[in-house]
């Protein structure tokens, strides 16, 4: 049985969000696993992440108005906790420190991805 | 940019003055004690250990709290529903807080109103469980054997993992050593603390006995209400309650309001009215209505208590030093108390790594949470003398009722009864929002059809879509 007991439970390989898509909401992984894959013409489906209990995804979406940058998809059975924007940014208005959360998760994927880059780039010289 | 006035300068300067006689900064080695190991205590504990680590600075926090939330019993439990609000879930969910299966005994769906015109499914706004029902201790007595985790416990857990001091202590007094708060142990020894987090709840004798210290602790206006645990089959609970808490809008006198929560193996049953007493309770539990909801062959618990609600503001939840949260200081009128506990003991944190633990401190950037709260509350109560009306009316029960059903039926994008009905019970949003619902054109247009169609006689209700549980 998957762990965590709120949100919704999603079965294996089921798409959370899609990539292109627009999106009013970040979603909380309770139990389970998800993955993260981005679809790119250059080199098709590719596997970017596993999030686990504790880790969010969709977060773009709550601060900008852009589409979906990457599919989520159930890895094994998932279960997951949506949040609403507007909650979210209310609260936020409220509490301004609630955002350091996000802000901490956000960074940290800023840097694994300029540490992506640079080792593509190494590799391509 | 505030215009330069004498009184502005003369502010500042005072404050500098007064900055300059006393430190009231937290500093390397400052040592902070929660009164309360409740939720108020656990979340302020929570936010000032994690922002004192944020910024490099390293205090102690001991939380004195005497009881032991793994017991099974009145001895394990602060006692109370137990229902997490989907607010609350949410924020949690954002600090990276999961509440995991252990905590969690039935993750909620939907709110069923029952009244004696007819019942009510609500569900979720996006048709999933956010919201929990939990135990604050470890279940009822007769449940020892269920292997289950108390969301007090658990939250205690998460403290001590980053480093607060757990002291299996009563507080018996706090009292004022050379500026300094100084807590009495119940041996007549006792310590002194840089800071003092008052957290003991408004089931303590403490909170009545802050008036030796300097400043204005009136304590916190209060009503008894009523909780009890009632034990079935997990099977039998699933089948008659299903995931979804069961509220109950009944004209008996005194009676304000009441819930059915599902918890595994057990029902959890609180009631708040007026001058709470065993008649009202069993008046309530022999109604027609609330029979025809209980699982059948259920039986209660030895577990019971009434335990005390705080209904109104302490005035000046802060002193030198010294800062009240949860219960102990401000709290939503009815509802999500634990949800209040999480904001006022945030806000006494930051106020407390971030700007400082005088008064002054306190006042300006704490003060402000709890404001909100209070304003807030005001609404609340005309919305709380609002819905009395409103239930001890026949026609206006039922114009309630065929506006929600209608609502439900159709999977209105706008479900203005519905929404109303489940912020107000759920506690999921400030009672301001509700009081706003209420104020638009759609709401009052289909309110006034559902009172016409309710004054029609034989007139039937609309058949409900599906049963929920
Ligand atoms: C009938 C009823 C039903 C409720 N239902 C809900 C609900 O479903 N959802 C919700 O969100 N809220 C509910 N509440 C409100 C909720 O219980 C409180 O708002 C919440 O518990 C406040 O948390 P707290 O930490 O401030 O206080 P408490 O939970 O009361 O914790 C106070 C702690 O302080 C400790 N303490 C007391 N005195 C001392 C002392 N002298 N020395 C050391 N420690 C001490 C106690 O042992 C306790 O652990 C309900 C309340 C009642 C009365």
């Amino acid at each position: 049985m998957v762990g965590g007991a709120l949100g919704k439970v999603y079965s294996d390989r089921e798409i959370i969000i899609k990539q292109g898509e627009t999106g009013d909401s970040m979603y909380v992984v309770q139990g389970g696993r998800v993955e993260v894959l981005q679809d790119s013409v250059k080199a098709g489906e590719q596997h970017l992440a596993f999030l686990d209990a504790g880790d969010f995804f969709g977060e773009m979406s709550v601060f900008e108005k852009e589409v979906r940058s990457a599919t989520v998809r159930a890895a094994g059975e998932a279960r997951v906790l949506k949040i609403d924007k507007k909650a979210l940014l209310t609260r936020i208005r409220e509490d301004p420190l609630l955002a350091v959360n996000l802000l901490k998760t956000m960074s940290h994927r800023i840097r694994k991805l300029n540490e992506e880059i640079s080792r593509h780039k190494k590799t391509q010289l | 940019m505030s215009p330069l006035t004498q009184k502005s300068v003369a502010d500042s300067f005072s404050d500098f003055v007064e900055s300059e006689e006393k430190d009231f900064t937290l500093r390397d080695g400052s040592r902070i004690a929660v009164v309360g190991g409740g939720p108020a205590g656990s979340f302020f504990t929570y936010f000032l250990l994690k922002m004192a680590q944020a910024i490099d600075l390293d205090i102690e926090v001991d939380i004195f709290e005497p009881r032991s939330f793994k017991y099974c019993g009145p001895a394990g439990c602060n006692h109370c529903g137990g229902i997490v609000s989907e607010s609350l879930v949410q924020t949690l969910a954002a600090e990276g807080i999961v509440l995991p299966r252990s905590v969690v005994q039935r993750g909620v769906e939907s709110y069923v109103v029952h009244m004696d015109v007819g019942d009510v499914a609500i569900e979720s706004p996006v048709h999933e469980r956010r919201i929990a029902a939990l135990y604050r201790g470890n279940g009822p007595r007769e449940g020892c054997d269920v292997e289950l985790e108390s969301f007090d416990n658990y939250l205690q857990e998460m403290v001590k993992g980053l480093g607060a001091n757990i002291v299996p202590q009563l507080i018996t007094g706090v009292e004022n050593h050379d500026d300094r708060p100084f807590l009495k142990y119940g041996d007549g020894k006792g310590e002194r603390y840089d800071l003092v987090a008052m957290a003991a709840g408004v089931n303590s004798n403490l909170i009545n006995m802050l008036g030796e210290l300097p400043g204005d602790y009136e304590p916190p206006k209060t009503t008894r209400g009523y909780i009890c645990e009632f034990r079935s089959t997990k099977e039998e609970i699933m089948r008659i309650l299903g995931r979804a808490v069961h509220v109950f809008l009944l004209d008996i006198p005194r009676f304000e309001f009441a819930a059915i929560i599902p918890k595994g193996q057990f029902v959890t049953v609180v009631m708040v009215g007026e001058d709470l007493d065993q008649e009202l309770v069993h008046t309530f539990l022999n109604d027609p209505v609330v029979r025809r909801t209980f699982p059948t062959g259920a039986t209660p618990c030895v577990c019971s208590c009434s335990p005390l609600i705080n209904l109104g503001a302490r005035k000046r939840p802060y002193g030198d030093r010294v800062v009240m949260i949860g219960d102990s200081g401000i709290t939503r009128l009815y509802k999500d108390g634990i949800g209040a506990a999480f904001r006022t003991g945030k806000a006494a944190a930051t106020s407390a790594i971030f700007h400082g633990v005088s008064a002054k401190d306190f006042e300006k950037h704490y003060w402000p949470t709890c404001r909100n709260i209070v304003n807030d509350n005001r609404v609340g109560k005309v919305m709380f003398a609002t819905n009395a009306i409103m239930k001890n009316s026949r026609i206006t029960r039922k114009a309630m009722l065929r506006m929600a059903q209608k609502e439900q039926q159709k999977d209105q994008a706008r479900p203005h009864m519905s929404t109303l009905l489940w912020n107000m019970f759920t506690g999921s949003a400030p009672y301001v929002e509700m009081f706003r619902g209420t104020l638009h054109p759609g709401f009052i247009y289909n309110l006034m059809l559902s009172l016409g169609a309710a004054l029609v006689p034989g007139k039937k209700a609309v058949q409900p879509r599906k049963k929920v549980a």
